[in-house]
């Protein structure tokens, strides 16, 4: 058959955190996928493809969501991605070990009237906890066809495609009942529902009236405010306080426990619990790795495997790549013979080659740091690692799972910011990935190498450099606590999180999500590192210098020259009024400057500036020599603090704007790290300037 | 054994099984918490209560970690 007569339909996965939705989608897709941030929020829905009889079916895999209620990012996208996109058909995924809380999204499913396929997950660990279905009757009950299936396993997949074709091919046709709220709100809903026919056709088009007359007595915050400032909203206002007096509590919890009690209803008619629940190897588990005294401890323990694994590890295969690239640079430079005014070879030798460099040195880190991710994820210990943590975090407005791109943050911001995805709540998201510069990363760490040696004696060193990282530390969690009382302002949701079983991850869902994201940075970030890579060569090497006016002087001193003469240097000179309250002069504007490629290359430019040779090790002894020369103490302390604080490298920012979805927050991250990089540099400059003139 | 005075979840000792009487949050906590399977009626049983911090409960088939700020909040008996 070919291509074009297959019958095209999209179904969704639906699903509660934990259910097992992904390996499900992995089954049913194999490798395909794709994913798209869903248009303004920082959620993400992946696609994936697959041929069943003569359909060619679109799979997208949805946030995971207890709900369809409009509290958090996920469920409101995975609501609108079904009301607006209109799949053919939704499959609810369900943890059938956990049945009752599982089924509470179904309801929701069953209230928006859309076509459902509910596949039974995890079956085997039901079975095994002894739980016995009537799958018949609960199927009746739900009106929808139930198919079992082990994911993990590949278990049940032409059965679920089979299922999915089935409810494709046939008519659609009206739940005979539905979920019933008691016959005060029913009421309500039958007064409401003409109002919105009438009032709002365009509304009661695109959703079934009757939902809608349902979101309304819930006060749903999205249908609330499509319809804001009507006298509608005074009805629905008056037979909401009118509910209140019959009920005692607000319309929304009585709906949500009418939700509860038909599920009850449909599982005593339905399922049976053959094994009273005893203690799991899970409960053990638990006892030592969220135990009050080793829990800690534990979890450093594996915060510093992480850390040794995404750093350490990536170390090896991240020299190759250097290596590689180097080679490839000279190989190149070699076989290209050096002609005048050949700046297509300067292009590629010193601007496309490093750019692609760039960008490819930190695929390592992200594969390695997003494989121990899905490892404590799959398994199930983030969920306690997020626990033992949040104690801490929460005091500074953030979740206990921030600590961990924190960490992370202090090897390289580009793999933190994307490793702030395991943070749910947007709000806790964007703050995180906004502070995380503030960690002081490896690259920084070169700087520090270079200037601390340069201007403090050898005892003083190490309280440098300690005081270095704290004043970061200290600044992160002021500005978090800060952002989180203004721009993020809202309430911290109250800690509720499932703590699910453990499990051993499996190979085919750890390197399906090793590899996405590993595509993902290439695609998303990698692309505009290296078109500001380019840029900033460009920047560097332009507008170029006369042959004549650089006659007779060694390869180092025209080196010099030209990036005196570059645009970079042009920079580097008119900023100097800006920066001389800060002690930088020119030279140092300049690096600043160049270092917005990299934080490293700080000292690489100041390397050329001094014409010191770069066969040398950049950091040697002359180039020390020149600094102490010319700056003071408190100057070289104050360029390592503007260099801790201010702009984000391009890397961090090409991943900011592609993580927290738009160039706003990668500006405003860019423009308030420098701003406060300014004032506190100024401040520190200026009262030790005074203390030492004293 | 069982005491039927009503009391927040956080005096609640580990081990003990109680039942969900009230929820004295707000609507918004109230409806995350049905969402989760946390609602009036409901059996759980304390795993882990430390004084201040971890709070684990076990509800129907699964766990649950809950803030303090919550588990003040859950009446059970």
């Amino acid at each position: 058959m070919t291509d074009s007569k297959l019958k095209k339909i999209t179904v969704a996965l639906a699903g509660n955190p934990n259910c097992g939705k992904t390996s499900v989608f992995n089954m049913l897709t194999g490798a395909s996928h794709h994913v798209a941030n869903y248009p303004g929020t920082t959620v993400e829905t992946v696609q994936g493809k697959c041929v069943h009889g003569d359909f060619r079916i679109v799979f997208v895999d949805l946030p995971g969501a207890y709900g369809l209620t409009t509290f958090s990012a996920e469920e409101l996208v995975a609501r609108n991605f079904i009301i607006d996109e209109k799949p053919d058909i939704v499959v609810n995924v369900i943890d059938a070990s956990n049945l009752e809380r599982n089924l509470y999204l179904t309801t929701q499913l069953i209230e928006l009237g859309v076509p459902i396929v509910l596949a039974f997950n995890m079956n085997d660990i039901a079975v095994q906890r002894g739980i016995i279905f009537d799958t018949d009757r609960l199927s009746e009950l739900l009106e929808a066809p139930i198919v079992r299936t082990v994911a993990s396993k590949s278990q049940g997949r032409v059965d679920l495609l089979n299922a999915i074709v089935a409810k494709a091919n046939a008519p659609r046709k009206l739940r005979t009942h539905y979920i019933t709220y008691g016959d005060e709100i029913e009421n309500s809903m039958k007064q409401i529902e003409p109002l919105v026919r009438s009032e709002y056709p365009g509304l009661a088009a695109k959703y079934d009236s009757r939902w809608l007359a349902l979101k309304l007595l819930e006060q749903d915050g999205d249908i609330l405010s499509k319809i804001s400032g009507d006298w509608l909203v005074d009805t629905v206002g008056d037979t909401i306080t009118k509910l209140k007096t019959i009920f005692g509590d607000d319309p929304e919890v009585i709906i949500a426990e009418r939700r509860s009690g038909f599920i009850s209803g449909a599982c005593q008619e339905s399922v049976k619990n053959t094994v009273e629940l005893t203690h799991t190897t899970s409960d053990l588990a638990d006892a030592v790795l969220t135990h009050r005294v080793f829990g800690l401890p534990i979890f450093l323990l594996m915060m510093y495997l992480l850390f040794y694994l995404t750093f350490s590890i990536a170390a090896y295969p991240m020299a190759w790549l250097e290596q590689f690239f180097g080679w490839l640079s000279s190989a190149i430079a070699l076989i290209w013979p050096t002609q005048e005014g050949n700046w297509l070879r300067s292009l590629i030798i010193d601007g496309i080659i490093p750019g692609v460099g760039g960008v490819l040195v930190f695929l390592p880190n992200i594969l390695l740091l997003f494989l121990a991710i899905a490892v404590l994820e799959d398994s199930g210990y983030m969920a306690r690692a997020a626990f033992i943590m949040d104690r801490l975090m929460h005091k500074i407005g953030l979740h206990g799972k921030s600590f961990i791109p924190m960490l992370i943050g202090f090897g390289c911001s580009v793999p933190a910011i994307m490793a702030t995805r395991i943070l749910e709540n947007k709000r806790n998201r964007l703050t995180t990935i906004m502070i995380l510069p503030l960690m002081s990363c490896g690259a920084r760490l070169t700087i520090y190498g270079l200037l601390i040696p340069a201007f403090f004696p050898q005892n003083w060193r190490g309280p440098v450099l300690w005081l270095i990282y704290l004043t970061g530390i200290v600044l992160a969690v002021i500005a978090a606590k800060v952002l989180r009382l203004t721009v993020f302002r809202g309430e911290n949701t109250d800690f509720v999180m499932e703590l699910p079983p453990y499990r051993v991850p499996t190979f085919k869902s750890l390197s399906a999500h090793t590899w996405l994201r590993g595509w993902l940075y290439l695609k998303k970030a990698g692309t505009v590192i290296l078109v500001f890579s380019i840029i900033l060569w460009a920047a560097m090497n332009y507008p170029r210098v006369s042959e004549q006016s650089v006659a007779g002087l060694s390869p180092d001193q025209i080196r010099q020259t030209q990036l005196a003469n570059s645009v970079i240097g042009r920079v580097g000179r008119a900023i100097e009024p800006v920066i001389k309250p800060l002690g930088f002069d020119w030279k140092i504007g300049t690096a600043l400057i160049g270092a917005t490629a990299a934080k490293e290359l700080f000292v690489s430019q100041l390397g050329i500036i001094y014409a010191v040779s770069s066969h040398d090790d950049p950091s040697a002894t002359t180039l020390r020599q020149h600094l102490q020369a010319d700056y003071s103490s408190l100057v070289g302390f104050c360029i390592m603090l503007f260099c801790l604080i201010s702009s984000p490298c391009v890397a961090t920012i090409a991943v900011t704007r592609s993580e927290a979805g738009s160039w706003f927050w990668a500006a405003f991250q860019f423009v308030s790290l420098t701003v406060l990089a300014y004032i506190i540099t100024f401040a520190v400059y200026q009262i030790g300037s005074l203390v030492m003139a004293l | 054994m069982e005491t039927t005075i009503t009391r927040p979840l956080s005096e609640v000792a580990e081990g003990q099984t109680v039942n969900i009487i009230r929820i004295d949050g707000g609507r918004g906590m109230r409806v995350r918490l049905t969402t989760l399977g946390l609602l009036p009626k409901t059996r759980v049983m304390v795993v882990h209560n430390g004084r201040s911090g971890p709070f684990v409960i076990s509800v129907k088939n699964s766990k649950m970690a809950l803030g303090r700020g919550v588990v003040d909040k859950i009446m059970v008996s």
